[in-house]
Formats: structure tokens, C-alpha cells, sequence
């Protein structure tokens, strides 16, 4: 009992179990409707689902990392944000600009030697997504502009624009895909294709997973900007602006200046995100250059949510998602559309918006149990 | 002068579902509460009325069979913008969350029960268009204007006209909108002589609903002969409608007019003479509205008067 009064206290457990509970709240409701639409298949679907990336071993794990990556930037940027008073809805965008600014370096860059080629080419990929954010930045600091509308007007004007510039540059129309970039502009491996692979056969021949270092790099952008935002007056002040303009204004913060600053910075993510999955070789991801938003950038709202803008647990719930959206994708060998982790997801969100009542009301009703248990033994003592 | 024409009737078709939702956006944002949720509302009210209509196209058509879609249409947006009103005003969750979870569920929802239904397990729902009136008798006969509203038009674009007045009506000239836009801008005033503002906030969310169901059915119908689970981020430019049009009826008509002509532009370039003969790339045009849109809210939103409450959970309590 004591123990878990103890833990009751800590706030980081109380915030977490909001997540856990929005998660599972998110979860049955999917096995609900699996259950209506496919009665016989609904528990086998299910398990699949929970297995995850598991089903397909190491390889499977491997992609889970992956496809993780960019959504850890993509949740930092949304995270980042929203910490600092503004919802950046336009990651999308941020994400796909910073792509092609990638793709296009990778492709054409080949000047830039070896080592230097993807590094170029990831900066590149920041700097682009920050600038597409700077615009809906200036808005909204010097013409008061609602950033929520204005990054959803850039994600489809960046949406267009990249997959015009793909199609005008690097564009492979017998694939109807973005080029492979070149060797030196894929991400090292980083000793990750020695632990994520399957094993084809017994010759020894590898079935790799595309997983590479660019998982490492988006760990280290989650530390820095853990330590940004929390151990830096830079980070401070931003934070500041995010609860209160005027007083911010007051204390002598530069107020426009900062949420132009947090816009570009959760831009600059974002591009970076773009960068890091499209760096990745010929069996890894490239540009379709079809009129849709880049889903990474929305699953960035989950992760940020779920992690509860905490860039160490945005790295856990990018996992996370990346995890139970590759189990869709497996749903397919039954009669199941992976639409269901999509229904899921955004079931999660929406339960995770309820997390004031959870975070106060759960550990309060909990709480007041020990209490009275507490009492009750007080009484009987005596 | 064909030209004209195709561009008004084009411009209709694009205005009318904007100005829809958009007067929407103005009942939940009069009531205080922001709903970012419309475009996911416009896709699971224009979901259930195609799929209606794909299903009963063989036994019925014409505008008996659009009436009961609409209503079906305005009926599931309702029940959906329940959701949101019940986040919003009972659990005062963050309402841009709450939106954005809609948002992403509606497609989801909408591929997955195509999928799940259609024999073929195809996520596009086909409907065959019996809707369109080629001349309205006797005001299609007109010259001119005849020809430039009242032919090869739909029974939705007259439905939107009306809503308008009817919205224009409600806010202004009854006891109901006085309440509603009291609900907020101070809520707690309007609570103080006796308005029940969550019953109020749950009405301007519904009401936000059921338009913004109808506007997704509205948009559809004559842009297309089939559903793809998307209505082309139209929730989303309705928002910016409503802000450039000010949170006001009649300014909100200027403004999805105005929209609509930039998303005629964008689509039937190739048939205006000028702009087809220059080389410039679909995509470049794909993107006019949107850059318009932005362009507009720059010069509109320095002074725009968003209600005061909006987005701001009620509570009795607080001060």
C-alpha cells in the first residue's frame, strides 16, 4: 500500500498510466470492432495486431525501428510545440519539404564526399522543414494568424509543391518514384544489420532489415532537446511564452521572437524526420509523388500525445505506434484492412484527450481508497 | 460566354458545401467551442449518404433518393459531432486533440467499412449521378441569369442559399442565437441569468455536425461519381472561410465564394483558354487555393474578433 502511494506521488507514473489507459481504452475499442466485422477471425486478428513487429522476427523488429525513427521526430516536433504553447499540425508538410530537400541532395549532390554526402544532405533536410515552418512562425507572431489553420494550409501546399519538385528533378517515371539516392547519401548501417535480419536458408544469405543509424541520430535529437527544453534558459523562456504571452512579455522574453523560434525549431524536426527515412538505400523508402499527406507527420500528434510531449517518452510511444502499425499491415493475411490501426490510433488520441480526468481523478479515486483502507486499519488498531 | 457559365456553375459547386460547413464552424464557435473536426464530419456524413445511395440507386432515384441522403447525411454528422460536444463540454478535454482524433478516425472508418461491405474490397464507393436538374422551369428560362444559376444546377446548391438565411435568422433576430454567441463570448455571464451553457455548447456543436454532414454529401455530388474517403481537406478550408468571413453569415457567403472561384481556377484550368495554353504543371494549380487562403488570413486575421470563449472549456467553477 505504501509503495503505491509512493508511486501515486511521482507525477511521471501518474502521467504515464493517462497514456497506458488511453492506449487500452484504444485497443479494445479496435477488438470491438474487429468483433463486429469479422466475428471468427476477431481474436487471431487481434493477436496479430499485439504481436506487432514480432511476427516477422528480426527483420520485423528492425522495420519497427525504422519506420520508428521518423515518427520520433515527428513527435518531437509536434511535442516541442506543444510545450511551447503552439500545436503544430503542419508536420506533414515540414516532413515531406524536408524529404525531397533530402532526396534531392542525395541524388544530385554526388560532388560532396563520402562521410560528408548524408550528413549534408540530413542538414539540409532540417533547414528546409524549418523554413516551410517559419512561415506559418511569422504569421503567427506578426499577424496573429491561428497556426493551426496556417499549417494546414502549408502541409498541402508543401504536399503539392514537393511532389511537383520531385517530379521536375528526381523523378524515376518507369517506378513512379523518387530516384534511389546515391551510395554515399544512405545512412550507415551503424552495426544495426548485424542484430536485424532473418536468416534466409542455411547458406548464410540474410534477409536485412533497412533499419540503419538514423535511429541512433533520432535518439540524440530526443536527449538534446530533452536538455533544451529543460535545463536551458533558451528552453525556459520558450516554455514561458507557451503559458503566458504577457507575462513572458513582461519578465523581458522577446515574445515574437519565441514563437517563431519554436515554430522553426518544430520545423526543423520534422524536415529531419523527412530526411531519415528517405535516406535509406534502394530497399527503403522513396517518394510516390501522389496527392496525399504524409501520414508520418500526422502520426506525429499520437506520438506527442501519448508521450505526453516528454521527448524520452516520445521515443516510447514512436515505438510504439511504428509497432502496432506494421501488426496492420500483417492483418492483411486474414480478411482485416489495416485501416483498423488507423480507427485505433485515432481512438487512442481521442482517449488520451481526456487525460486531465485521468491524471486527476484516477490517482485522487485511488487515493482516497488507501485512505480509507489506511483509517479503517487506524481504527482497528485502537 | 460557355466559358462564364461553366465557371459560375463550377464555382457553385465548389462554394456551396464551403459555405455549408462554414456557417457550421460558425454555430460550434458562436457556442464557444472550436471544432477542427469538420472536414472529419464532411467525410463521415458524405460516407453514409453515397453509401446509401450506392445501395439504393436500383430501386429509386432523382431527387427523392438525394433528399432522404441528405437527411441521412446531416443525421450522421449529428450523431458524430456527439463526440466531440461530449469531449469538449463534459470532459473539457482540449478541443483541437479531440478534433484531431476525429479527423483521423473518419477516413480510417470510412476505407474500412468499404473495404469490409463492398464485394470487390475496394475502398471507393461508386454512385451514378441522377441528380442534376438541366434547366429549373420557368427561372432557367431567364436570360443570362438563368443560364448562369439556374441550369444544369442541384437541389443542394438552393438548400445551401437557405440555410444561409436561416442561419442568418437564428444568430440575429432569435432568443436562441442571442443565447448561443452570449455562450460564447462570456459564458459565465449567460450562465449568471440562467442559460445552460453545455446545453447550449452541444447545440452549436450538433448543429455544427449536421452541416458540416451535409456539406460533405453537398461537395461530392457534383465534383465526382465516387467516394475515396477524403473531401480534399475541405473541413479544413471551411475553417479558414469562417475566419476570413469573420465568424458572420453574410461575410462567410463572400468568402466561399471567393474560395470557390480559386478552387475553379485550380480544376478547370484546362478549359479556360488563357491559363491552358500556359505550361504550368497541375500540381502548381493544385495549389492556388491554398497559398490564396494563406495570403487571405495574413491581411484578414490582425484584426479578426474570434469569440472570446472559444476554445476555452466551461467550467462553473473557475473564474
Amino acid at each position: 500500500m505504501i509503495l503505491l502511494k509512493k508511486l501515486l506521488n511521482i507525477r511521471g507514473f501518474n502521467n504515464a498510466t493517462s497514456s497506458i489507459v488511453a492506449i487500452f481504452a484504444g485497443l479494445l475499442f479496435g477488438f470491438i470492432i474487429l468483433l463486429v466485422s469479422n466475428p471468427p477471425q476477431a481474436v487471431e486478428g487481434f493477436i496479430i495486431i499485439l504481436k506487432g513487429g514480432f511476427s516477422t522476427g528480426g527483420k520485423g523488429m528492425g522495420q519497427v525501428m525504422y519506420f520508428a525513427t521518423p515518427l520520433i521526430l515527428t513527435g518531437l516536433s509536434v511535442g516541442f510545440a506543444f510545450k511551447t504553447g503552439l500545436f503544430n499540425i503542419g508536420a506533414s508538410g515540414q516532413f515531406i519539404m524536408g524529404a525531397f530537400a533530402a532526396v534531392y541532395i542525395g541524388v544530385k549532390w554526388t560532388f560532396i564526399p563520402a562521410p560528408f554526402h548524408w550528413m549534408v544532405a540530413l542538414l539540409a533536410a532540417a533547414v528546409v522543414g524549418g523554413l516551410w515552418a517559419l512561415i506559418p512562425g511569422l504569421l503567427k507572431a506578426y499577424l496573429n494568424v491561428h497556426e493551426v489553420i496556417s499549417t494546414i494550409m502549408m502541409n498541402y501546399i508543401g504536399m503539392y509543391f514537393a511532389n511537383f519538385m520531385v517530379k521536375a528533378t528526381v523523378y524515376d517515371s518507369r517506378k513512379a518514384l523518387s530516384m534511389n539516392v546515391a551510395e554515399s547519401a544512405v545512412l550507415p548501417k551503424g552495426g544495426l544489420d548485424k542484430i536485424f535480419y532473418n536468416p534466409i536458408g542455411s547458406s548464410g544469405a540474410v534477409d536485412l532489415s533497412t533499419v540503419n543509424s538514423g535511429f541512433y541520430v533520432a535518439l540524440i535529437v530526443a536527449v538534446v532537446m530533452f536538455i533544451v527544453l529543460n535545463k536551458t534558459t533558451f528552453g525556459y523562456e520558450l516554455k514561458a511564452c507557451g503559458f503566458n504571452q504577457n507575462a513572458s512579455k513582461f519578465a523581458g522574453i522577446n515574445e515574437k521572437r519565441s514563437v517563431v523560434m519554436s515554430m522553426v525549431i518544430a520545423g526543423a524536426l520534422s524536415g529531419l524526420g523527412g530526411g531519415l527515412l528517405y535516406l535509406s538505400g534502394a530497399s527503403g523508402r522513396h517518394i510516390k509523388a501522389v496527392d496525399v499527406l504524409a501520414a508520418e507527420g500526422f502520426n506525429g500528434i499520437p506520438v506527442a500525445l501519448l508521450g505526453l510531449s516528454n521527448p524520452i517518452g516520445i521515443i516510447f510511444s514512436a515505438i510504439f505506434i511504428s509497432y502496432i502499425t506494421l501488426g496492420g499491415n500483417y492483418l492483411q493475411t486474414l480478411d482485416f484492412v489495416p485501416e483498423i490501426i488507423d480507427i485505433i490510433i485515432a481512438c487512442i488520441i481521442y482517449f488520451s484527450a481526456f487525460a486531465l480526468l485521468f491524471r486527476n481523478i484516477l490517482p485522487r479515486l485511488l487515493k482516497w481508497r488507501t485512505d480509507a483502507a489506511e483509517i479503517k486499519n487506524e481504527g482497528e488498531d485502537e | 460566354m460557355s466559358i462564364l457559365y461553366l465557371v459560375v456553375q463550377q464555382t457553385m459547386f465548389f462554394s456551396i458545401p464551403l459555405l455549408i460547413v462554414a456557417l457550421g464552424g460558425v454555430f460550434t464557435e458562436r457556442s464557444g467551442v472550436t471544432n477542427i473536426a469538420l472536414d472529419g464530419m464532411m467525410i463521415m456524413g458524405a460516407f453514409t449518404s453515397i453509401l446509401f445511395i450506392n445501395q439504393m440507386q436500383g430501386s429509386m432515384s432523382g431527387q427523392f433518393l438525394l433528399l432522404i441522403a441528405i437527411l441521412i447525411a446531416v443525421i450522421t454528422g449529428v450523431i458524430f459531432s456527439l463526440l466531440h460536444a461530449y469531449a469538449s463540454v463534459n470532459m473539457k478535454s482540449d478541443q483541437i486533440i479531440s478534433g484531431t482524433a476525429l479527423n483521423m478516425f473518419a477516413p480510417a472508418f470510412a476505407i474500412y467499412v468499404a473495404r469490409m461491405i463492398q464485394e470487390n474490397g475496394v475502398q471507393q464507393i461508386t454512385f451514378s449521378n441522377t441528380f442534376r436538374i438541366s434547366s429549373v422551369p420557368v427561372l432557367g428560362d431567364i436570360p443570362i441569369v438563368g443560364g448562369l444559376l439556374f441550369k444544369n444546377a442541384y437541389i443542394t446548391t438552393y438548400i445551401g442559399l437557405l440555410i444561409l438565411v436561416i442561419s442568418v435568422i437564428v444568430l440575429y433576430k432569435t432568443r436562441f442565437g442571442l443565447r448561443l454567441r452570449a455562450c460564447g463570448e462570456h459564458p459565465h455571464a449567460a450562465d449568471s441569468v440562467g442559460i445552460n451553457v453545455y446545453k447550449m455548447r452541444y447545440t452549436g456543436v450538433m448543429i455544427s455536425g449536421g452541416l458540416a454532414g451535409l456539406g460533405g454529401l453537398v461537395f461530392v455530388i457534383p465534383t465526382s461519381t465516387q467516394f475515396n474517403a477524403t473531401v480534399s481537406g475541405y473541413g479544413f478550408l471551411a475553417l479558414a472561410v469562417m475566419i476570413f468571413g469573420q465568424w458572420k453569415p453574410m461575410r462567410v457567403l463572400f468568402a466561399a465564394f471567393f474560395f470557390g472561384l480559386m478552387k475553379t481556377i485550380a480544376s478547370a484550368y484546362s478549359v479556360i483558354p488563357i491559363l491552358s495554353t500556359a505550361q504550368i504543371p497541375s500540381d502548381v494549380y493544385k495549389m492556388i487555393p491554398f497559398i490564396a487562403t494563406l495570403i487571405v488570413l495574413a491581411f484578414s486575421s490582425k484584426s479578426s474578433q474570434a469569440p472570446r470563449a472559444v476554445a476555452v472549456p466551461y467550467d462553473k467553477g473557475s473564474r
